[in-house]
């Protein structure tokens, strides 16, 4: 096998692999703050406690973002020298402001996390959430557009093989961006909802009939329910974003060969050698509505794109993953929500409960088909009609050592994270600590 | 001053923060680990916990602004030290990567295993190894081009020289030493006795093999690469600047004023430091790269900069609010909260 596979592959695991711990990082300051917002409010500890807590696990999910984090910063310019020369006189931009949001995002988490009991007035700690919130947006909205860039590269021209009229600011603000922004920060809101969720209803599944729990998964299922609601309008937009700057990627989504209006939408089944589509549930119009909203709209082929743009036919599966994923949360946060407000006894239920322990996962499962999709629907080009993936690759032999090397790491990674937070909310569960609020009159300890 | 010299100036200054926070950190790190061995653990434990536990994230994003700003204001060095360095600095992230998993497991969550201690002490005299060769290959005489046209590493060169060796157990020493010294100033903050006094003994030890290192790659600059050794002569008096900031730091540190003796031990390394800088302009990497023909667009090196000066008018006032709660706090170092 060749460099740029192993370089494909490397790059694939290590953003795989950050991207559980971003998700986590931009969605979960979200809920500590409404958790710390709700406690001072209705002057309630267990809301404290709640955000005393998620903060603790967060800091070290934050710390192996960090470390996975650094380790694709410097990947891109090990793994596609040819790229980053090429994109860094673009691009460089956000790149360095991503630097600087997350900077500041660290340093005020690192604040909020000691400073529990040193300020007079309780609200001056509750805001320095605020920053650790807006840092971690800002860190999604620029390493995002420039995912988006690489997608719709604009803001510079080529004249003779040299870049000229240079625009940072149009390379920023290019036409993927605000879609693929605002979908990557919804969907971590609604991931980050799920998982918390996730966390409350395996207590209470496990008999814990602690209070504290119950308004945990309140909290987290009407927040996640709403953001799960934006999340589908987004992915709607940008649904109707990829038919017209990147048609190919929808038509190979949706395995759409024709050029025809009344287009149908295709969920799973089987591609055949000569390209027909078997065992698929097709829902009517939805296609063309998606894209158009109108039931006749044209939608285009990939037979009318040139066969070696073609992404590979696989990423139907992967839109298919998250669509069902996303349509799935919802109505489960439907059910739950109105089922709290009417007092339903179904959502109290054993597998109504084991369906909300497994939201968190499938909402982290949809955050990865999603990338998949859009990754790989971008091949084979690195920066879509300027340089192909091969072209960007290194060069250098010893790709397939590192990938052994990196899995490796991130095999340590996963499984220490994993350990590490079990360990130390099993050390100390919530009832001690409300005990000791109980002693001493106060959730800083 | 050119745009070009005011971006590789704002690098070098990343840089610069680097491996000063980095060597204490670094240092700290093989400290514990060695007096874990000796039974002197109990001594300098606390200390160094206290210090390194709320600033290590800070240290890491130093790394990742000089590497970012690098390919922003000169894209060429992404595809020259790209190509050639994924195996070093490969060895570097994980290594980093194992580092930082350290304080996130040990530190905020139970307490470390002896096992985990050592391999961090490790890491801290790994790192700056690894991480000085995109600095030795920097100087040119290690890349060499295949019959394809690409670039490639040459791994036997390397390792058999003895100039890029010496590189090495330069970075390995000033590690020690810079990191003993600010120890000795933090412990004595913390009127802590008996850390003070091992701090101050292994400032001791490590200074003058810091000062002979330096002095011998100097000189055997004058084989490896002549340019470079002609550009150092002629800043002479800045290298002797730093010697006599070595001697002013040593003689603070005999009279216990340990504060003083840190500040100028950094000075020491600055003049060091910016001389090796300016005494290489204007290459980046002999003979390929100049900052001249390396430099990114106009546009973009303007941008940067605005970016970085609005990026440090948030971040200075923040970083102030740290040091004034954790690191210079005089309750928060005794007590710990
Ligand atoms: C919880 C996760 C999640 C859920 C439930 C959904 N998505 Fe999504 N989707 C993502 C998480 C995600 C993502 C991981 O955030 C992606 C990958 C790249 C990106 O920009 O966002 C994405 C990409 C993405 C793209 C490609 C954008 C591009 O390539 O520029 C489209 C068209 C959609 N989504 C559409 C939808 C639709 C119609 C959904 C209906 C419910 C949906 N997504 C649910
Ligand atoms: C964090 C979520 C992300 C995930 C899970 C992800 C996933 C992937 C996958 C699966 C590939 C392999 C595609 C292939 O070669 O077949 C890939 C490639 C790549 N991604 Fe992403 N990606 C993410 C975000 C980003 C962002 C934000 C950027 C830009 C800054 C980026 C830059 C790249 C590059 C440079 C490649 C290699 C070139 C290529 O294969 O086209 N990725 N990523
Ligand atoms: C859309 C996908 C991504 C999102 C949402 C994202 C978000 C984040 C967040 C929130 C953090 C802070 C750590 C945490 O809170 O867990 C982080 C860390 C980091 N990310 Fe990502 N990231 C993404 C992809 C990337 C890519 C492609 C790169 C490489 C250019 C990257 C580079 C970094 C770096 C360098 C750090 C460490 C921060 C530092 O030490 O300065 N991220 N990321």
């Amino acid at each position: 096998m060749e460099s740029v596979e192993f370089s494909r592959y490397l790059s694939m695991l290590t953003l795989s692999v950050h991207v559980v711990f971003a998700t986590v990082g931009v969605g979960v300051p979200l809920f500590i703050m409404v958790a710390h917002w709700l406690g001072l409010k209705r002057n309630d500890d267990h809301y404290l406690l709640m955000a005393k807590r998620w903060a603790h696990g967060y800091v070290i999910s934050v710390a192996v973002g960090v470390v996975t984090g650094t380790a694709i910063a410097l990947q891109l310019a090990l793994l596609w020298p040819r790229f980053m020369e090429f994109a860094g006189q673009l691009v460089a931009l956000p790149l360095f402001m991503e630097t600087f949001a997350f900077f500041f995002e660290a340093i005020f988490l690192g604040i909020y996390l000691y400073t529990w009991d040193r300020f007079k007035n309780p609200k001056h700690h509750f805001y320095l959430l605020a920053p650790v919130l807006i840092g971690g947006a800002m860190s999604a909205l620029f390493i995002t557009s420039v995912n988006a860039f690489m997608n719709t590269p604009q803001g510079f021209a080529v004249l003779n093989g040299e870049l000229t009229n240079i625009s940072p600011l149009l390379a920023m603000f290019n036409p993927a961006m605000p879609t693929k922004v605002a979908h990557v920060l919804t969907s971590a809101y609604m991931t980050a909802g799920f998982i918390l969720a996730s966390i409350a209803a395996f207590h209470l599944v496990k008999g814990n009939r602690h209070e504290y729990h119950r308004k945990g998964l309140a909290l987290t299922m009407k927040v996640a329910f709403v953001f799960t609601i934006a999340t589908a309008l987004v992915g709607d937009l940008s649904g109707k974003f990829l038919a017209e700057y990147q048609p190919e990627k929808l038509a190979a989504a949706e395995w759409h060969f024709e050029t025809e209006g009344e287009a149908p939408l295709v969920l799973f089944g089987v591609l055949t050698e000569t390209n027909e589509v078997k065992y698929a549930i097709k829902i009517p119009y939805a296609l063309s509505f998606l894209v158009h909203s109108n039931f006749t709209g044209e939608v285009t082929g990939l037979n009318d794109i040139p066969e070696e743009y073609h992404p590979p036919y696989i990423i139907h599966y992967f839109f298919d993953i998250m669509v069902s994923i996303g349509i799935g949360l919802m109505l489960l946060s439907l059910v739950y929500v109105i089922g709290l407000k009417f007092n339903w006894s179904i959502i109290r239920s054993k597998v109504f409960r084991w369906g909300l322990v497994a939201s968190g996962p499938l909402a982290m499962v949809a955050i990865e088909a999603g990338w998949w999709f859009t990754e790989l629907g971008r091949q084979p080009w690195i920066m879509r009609g300027y340089m192909t993936t091969a072209e960007g690759a290194t060069t250098s032999p010893y790709v397939w050592a590192m990938f052994i090397a990196f899995a490796v790491l991130y095999f340590i990674l996963m499984v220490g994270t994993i350990v590490v937070l079990t360990r130390m909310f099993r050390k100390n569960p919530v009832e001690n600590e409300i005990e000791k609020i109980r002693e001493k009159g106060s959730v800083a300890v | 001053m050119t745009i070009e010299i005011l971006g590789i100036s704002v690098l070098w200054l990343f840089l610069f923060g680097y491996v000063i926070v980095a060597s204490i950190d670094f240092g700290a790190g093989f400290f514990n680990a060695q007096t874990l061995l000796t039974g002197k653990h109990h001594i300098v434990n606390t200390v160094i916990q206290r210090y390194l536990s709320p600033v290590w994230e800070i240290t890491n994003v130093f790394l990742v602004f000089f590497f970012i700003g690098m390919v922003g204001f000169f894209p060429k060095t992404a595809y020259y030290f790209g190509t050639v360095l994924l195996i070093p600095i490969s060895i570097s992230i994980i290594l980093l990567a194992l580092r930082g998993s350290y304080y996130a497991f040990g530190t905020y969550g139970t307490k470390g295993h002896k096992g985990y201690t050592l391999m961090y002490g490790v890491t801290g005299v790994l790192i700056p190894a690894s991480l000085t060769t995109a600095l030795i290959v920097s100087q040119g005489g290690f890349i060499k081009e295949t019959a394809a046209g690409t670039l490639e590493l040459d791994y036997v060169a390397l390792f058999t020289s003895p100039f890029a060796w010496s590189i090495i157990v330069l970075s390995l020493v000033s590690v020690l030493f810079i990191s003993a010294s600010f120890l000795a100033y933090y412990s004595s903050v913390a009127e802590d006795k008996g850390a003070l006094k091992l701090f101050r003994k292994y400032t001791w030890i490590w200074s003058f093999p810091t000062l002979i290192t330096a002095l011998g790659i100097i000189i055997e600059m004058k084989w490896h690469n002549q340019d470079h050794f002609q550009g150092m002569l002629n800043l002479w008096w800045v290298f002797a600047l730093s010697a006599i900031a070595f001697a002013v730091s040593l003689w603070f540190l005999k009279k216990a004023r340990y504060g003083w003796s840190f500040i100028f031990v950094v000075l020491q390394f600055a003049l060091a430091f910016y001389a090796y800088g300016v005494s290489r302009y204007p290459y980046l990497l002999y003979p390929n790269l100049t900052i001249y023909d390396s430099f990114t667009n106009e546009t973009m090196a303007i941008s940067l900069v605005v970016v970085f000066i609005l990026g440090l008018m948030l971040l200075i006032p923040s970083l102030y609010l740290v040091f004034k709660l954790f690191i210079m706090n005089k309750p928060y170092i005794k007590k710990g909260v």
